[in-house]
């Protein structure tokens, strides 16, 4: 068939290893990467737990030979990208009509927060060089920079969807023959900005979350990283490469309901998900496994399953949130999701839920809870559900 | 497949929001940024929602509103928005509070209109518009990244697209830009900050009015030297059957900084030698997405085909005009924009 | 207890930005939320905000917010009843 969009290679960083191989590892050990506050400055550490990636700055300068002062989003980015690459056997000679689509939603803002301490009491105070790389789009080009794609370069940001929209919109391009290659995915690193901010809607855990569990309390924040190199069948040739997966379907629905809470008949969810399905000509029965939005919110879990309900019952597909691995992370989950629902399919696995315990009263079906092997994993539907109803669902199938 | 702008809705330093205004008087900037004409906004949003919204967030959904019901469309078929700094008010207001209250005892307004799909969401929450949403925060290409997705998007049948670019004008973001030397007041103009949200119903159908065609845009990302750019310039043309002879107003990048301005000028002396050209940021100033204001003021030139009061020497009947955008060396645009 | 009334429908008028109300607008025993003055889960966190800042009292549990907030009158007798606590306690 023309038009397929095949996934080469995959790259990634997160609070469960700092590459594809380590990440896959924690995984099938079911280790979390949730804890205690290492590296952000913050009133907060002690009291909430979050998913850190377990590289110091300095580490990550050192494995990207990148400077360290750089905006750790940057960092992040530039070590999962490049490795994505890597994975693929792209070569400089792939590099014409080869894209760069990354995501964030807070850009520099780690090291912006550092500039307005002084700036906020004296307007000529503050090092330039903090903000310089304060725009979502300075931080994609810092790294576009540095793995020499320069065709076509974009940052996407739509709160906790930008990533997924990201990676359909790479897709979009290739079919439409604007691209060859389309590196995409996204990135973002904790800062205090966004952690005051999830705490001011008082939807942070105390304690390590537990999505889609009747007594779940909030989300944990996490950062990361994630790419993937998309191709046509032309392009996997020219990489001599077998792909892991092909993105089969996508689609983006806005909830139109409110700008952080989600409705609760989860409409924009529901949309997302039969979007894509329809895209990929999939029926619900089609699907082997769902991984989900899964915040751990009240709002979220309770709008995401009606939709579920909505769509697949009486017949569940297998699902489970690996934002209790890794935490929310962000402009990056979307990207961190779809990496690890490529690995179901090329492993056949399917990754729990971890510290699930009791359903939730509202539905018939539960998550995984328990890290499954041998599975028959075809088809993987993928959601990411972001602030002001932007709703996005993925459908990656076996090649 | 056409591409027509079947209608707009421009917030930006000029009466660009009642067409004989904008024809009849030029506003000048009134100290060293441009400042955008606000309409009452209460006329497009009810007051419950409005108590919220941030000044950028107003501007966009007074202008996407003013766009549609000038075409008589309740509900576009998708909805992108593009900003470069996305809502910096609201971004700076949280981070001074959790600076001054030390991370305790903030306000969750401020961080949730800080999100950059803030005016998308907006706008689709005041539609109950579940359509396709995407925003797109990259520099001097967001506009232009946007359009390329347009395209996209009205090819899988998801018309008609409502695009548009949002950037505003904070005290703190004129504060920092001017340490980094950027808006230096050398002369009647300097380089001038500027702002404006821009934005344009797309369809592959006519509609019973349009504006223009687009017929087509490039973006060149870090050229290596003047020659390449020149280069693209001509092989933009002639991948459209088109050559400069066909080109009736060129809408340059001019920022009224001499040194800044080098390139231009000698654009102006080699390649468009002998075109008529004007300056787009004289009216909008300097942002990254002032491209937006530029595809807009073709659009309308193109539509009314005469000139207004204050510019002089267009040729008419003007049947296409071609925007080069460019934001230093590194990012550079081109329109091709026609009439209908 | 009224010119407690009076003073929290100022706040609030201030706090969410409510600029077509006054407080002769609001009575004391109005629904703030849903109907009524039709607030929502945002304002409700604000209105948490506004309880620390100006009256130093703490609501911890967002699911007590309906019950403290559902008019002016309730959100005075959870502002007396937390004040005194703190006075008999110290």
């Amino acid at each position: 068939m023309r038009d397929q969009i095949f996934v080469a290679g995959l790259g990634i960083i997160t609070a469960i290893g700092n590459d594809l191989t380590t990440n896959l590892q924690s995984l099938c050990e079911e280790k979390t990467g949730i804890g205690e506050m290492v590296w952000l400055s913050s009133v907060h550490r002690g009291e909430l737990p979050v998913g850190e990636v377990k590289y110091s700055n300095a580490e990550l300068a050192v494995a990207t030979g990148l400077p360290t002062q750089l905006s750790r989003t940057a960092l992040l980015s530039a070590i999962a990208a490049r490795e994505a690459l890597v994975d693929a056997g792209w070569g400089k000679s792939n590099l014409f009509r080869t894209g760069f689509i990354s995501a964030n939603t807070v850009g520099g803002m780690d090291k912006t927060e550092n500039f307005f301490k002084l700036f906020s009491k004296d307007k000529t105070a503050g090092k330039l060089a903090d903000v310089v790389n304060h725009e979502c789009g300075a931080v994609t080009e810092l790294v576009a920079d540095y793995l020499g794609i320069q065709h076509f370069v974009s940052t996407v940001s739509t709160a906790c969807s930008s990533s997924a929209n990201a990676i359909f919109t790479g897709a979009r391009m290739i079919k439409a023959g604007l691209l060859d290659f389309a590196l995409v995915g996204g990135a973002d690193a904790l800062t205090r900005f966004t952690l005051n901010g999830f705490n001011t809607l008082m939807i942070l855990d105390k304690e390590l979350c537990k999505p889609f569990d009747e007594n779940r309390h909030g989300l944990n924040l996490g950062e990361g990283a994630a790419y993937l190199l998309l191709t046509s069948e032309k392009g996997l040739k020219q990489l001599n490469k077998k792909p892991y997966a092909r993105i089969s379907g996508y689609a983006n629905a806005n909830d139109a309901f409110h700008q952080t809470a989600s409705s609760p008949e989860g409409t924009g969810s529901f949309l997302a998900m039969k979007g894509a399905m329809d895209k990929a000509r999939l029926l619900p029965a089609d699907i082997d496994y769902i991984n989900l939005h899964g915040t751990g919110t009240q709002n979220n879990d309770i709008a995401e399953g009606t939709a579920i309900r909505l769509l697949f019952d009486p017949a569940y597909p297998k699902m489970s949130s690996t934002k209790a691995y890794t935490g929310h992370t962000l402009g990056a989950s979307g990207a961190v999701e779809a990496v690890y629902s490529v690995l179901a399919i090329r492993h056949g696995l399917i990754f729990p839920n971890l510290r699930w315990q009791t359903a939730m009263k509202e539905f018939p079906f539960q998550p995984v809870t328990v890290c499954l092997k041998n599975q028959r994993v075809h088809h993987v539907l993928s959601n990411s559900f972001g602030f002001g109803g932007n709703c996005s669902s993925l459908i990656f199938s076996a090649a | 497949m056409k591409i027509y702008i079947r209608s707009t809705g421009n917030i930006s330093p000029q009466h660009s929001l009642d067409t004989e205004s904008f024809f009849l008087n030029r506003i000048n900037p009134s100290a060293d940024f441009f400042k955008s004409f606000e309409p009452d906004y209460d006329s497009f949003v009810d007051s419950k929602m409005i108590r919220r919204m941030s000044r950028i967030v107003k501007m966009g959904v007074a202008a996407s509103l003013t766009c549609l019901r000038s075409a008589g469309i309740e509900q576009p078929g998708a909805i992108l928005t593009a900003t470069s700094y996305g809502c910096l008010e609201d971004s700076s207001s949280f981070l001074r509070r959790m600076i001054e209250f030390e991370e305790t005892m903030l306000s969750p307004t401020a961080f949730i209109q800080s999100t950059h799909n803030t005016v998308g969401a907006q706008i689709a929450l005041l539609l109950k518009c579940h359509h396709y949403n995407n925003c797109i925060v990259h520099r001097a290409f967001s506009f232009e990244n946007a359009l390329i997705e347009s395209r996209l998007l009205l090819e899988d049948g998801m018309a008609p697209v409502l695009v548009g670019a949002v950037d505003e004008i904070t005290d703190d973001r004129h504060a920092i830009l001017s340490r980094f030397g950027l808006y230096k007041k050398t002369n009647a103009y300097g380089n001038i900050a500027g702002e404006g949200a821009a934005f344009f119903l797309l369809d592959k159908e006519r509609g019973s009015d349009p504006l223009a065609e687009w017929i087509d845009l490039q973006i060149l990302y870090r050229p290596s030297n003047e020659d390449e750019v020149q280069e693209a310039i001509r092989n933009f043309l002639k991948q459209n059957g088109l050559s400069l002879e066909d080109v009736g107003l060129v809408l340059t990048s001019h920022t009224g900084n001499a040194r800044r301005d080098e390139s231009d000028d000698r654009l102006l002396n080699s390649l468009f030698r002998g075109k008529n050209h004007f300056p787009f940021k004289s009216l909008c100033g300097d942002f990254p997405t002032a491209s937006g204001f530029a595809f807009w003021l073709a659009s309308v030139l193109l539509k009314q085909q005469r000139q207004p009061s204050w510019m002089d020497g267009l040729k008419f009947p003007l049947k296409k005009i071609l925007i080069h955008h460019h934001s230093g060396n590194t990012h550079h645009s081109f329109f091709l924009i026609g009439a209908v | 207890m009224d010119e407690l009334i009076l003073k929290l429908k100022e706040q609030v008028i201030e706090r969410l930005n409510l600029k077509d109300l006054k407080p002769g607008d609001i009575g004391d025993d109005q629904p703030l939320f849903v109907e009524g003055i039709g607030l929502d889960s945002i304002d409700a966190l604000e209105l948490i905000v506004l309880l620390q800042q100006e009256y130093n009292i703490k609501l911890s549990n967002a699911e007590d917010g309906p019950r403290v907030f559902h008019s002016i009158r309730t959100m005075a007798d959870y502002i007396t009843a937390n004040s005194s606590a703190i006075k008999v306690s110290s």
